[in-house]
């Protein structure tokens, strides 16, 4: 059985959780042209090693972001939405 | 609304030696889904002096007096459940509690919702044979509400007392599951009681 620890609600099976793709920067859909738009929308960096996502726990509704790596397929670590941002903001 | 089938079902069905799980369908079971802010202590003002308790707002929490019941089901979420007859004037007053102009919302998922009863010395085995939940009876204690999945179908799961649970299953899934309950229930016995 694969545990996932919900920033929300402890460890919980993998099978509760939904994964809705990478974290990345939104650019401005008014100003940004339709290729970086289209990338936006489409396209994934879809590295070998770690990578950072979008997780949903569907029974509560919760969206957080973890940590995994998609060679070793552990989860390194979740996040809280406002952990996660802080600490991007912090380190940039 | 008590499901006809089900209820047929439970006229009949005695599985063994009947002592090792007691199932019952929650038929006279009335069910509010609650949304709004729990953030904002004048909404949860406003419905604790309706309903008489605080909205539970620690995740996997509940809040019951007589025959009410408050469950956590998301930050924003709770499942209120009240004796069906009720199920109007709860829904006015809790109507009139939210306001107009609040952000926050009510719907009678009376229907929508099926619960079923589940207990006895067996009840916590036969839900681990499905439900990926920590089921020990340190973690999972009474008073505990935890949204997940009874084989396969998304629930949601209370725990009335050590071997008293309640399972919480829409409507379209409540025929499979309470198959799948009887049938996971045949090792301990099951004994079916109309609600």
């Amino acid at each position: 059985m694969k545990i996932m620890t919900c920033p929300l609600n402890g460890p919980r099976n993998i099978a509760e959780f939904v994964c809705a793709g990478e974290v990345k920067a939104m650019p401005d859909p008014a100003a940004c042209s339709d290729e970086e738009w289209a990338g936006y929308l489409f396209l994934e960096a879809n590295p070998a090693g770690l990578i950072v996502e979008w997780w949903l726990h569907a029974p509560t509704s919760y969206w957080f972001i973890a940590k995994r790596d998609t060679v070793t397929e552990q989860i390194v670590a979740t996040y809280t939405v406002e952990q996660f941002f802080a600490q991007a903001r912090a380190a940039a | 609304m008590a499901d006809a089938r089900l209820q047929a079902q439970a006229a009949i069905v005695v599985v063994g030696s009947g002592r090792g799980i007691r199932l019952a369908e929650r038929a006279d079971l009335g069910k509010l889904e609650l949304r709004g802010d729990p953030q904002e202590r004048a909404f949860l003002g406003a419905i604790g002096r309706v309903l008489d308790l605080l909205l539970p707002v620690e995740p996997g929490s509940s809040a019951s007096k007589g025959d009410i019941t408050a469950l956590w089901q998301a930050p924003d979420r709770w499942l209120i459940t009240c004796p069906l007859s009720d199920v109007p004037l709860f829904a006015k007053l809790l109507r009139e509690a939210i306001g107009p102009d609040r952000h926050a919302a009510l719907c009678e998922v009376s229907d929508g919702r099926v619960a079923f009863s589940l207990a006895g010395p067996n009840a916590r085995d036969v839900l681990a044979k499905g439900c990926p939940l920590d089921l020990h009876p340190k973690q999972f204690r009474p008073g505990r509400v935890a949204g997940s999945l009874l084989a396969k179908a998304e629930i949601l799961l209370h725990c009335q007392a050590p071997d008293h649970f309640d399972v919480y299953v829409a409507r379209s899934f409540a025929g499979y599951l309470w198959a799948w309950l009887e049938d996971a229930g045949l090792d301990y016995g099951v004994l079916v009681a109309p609600s």
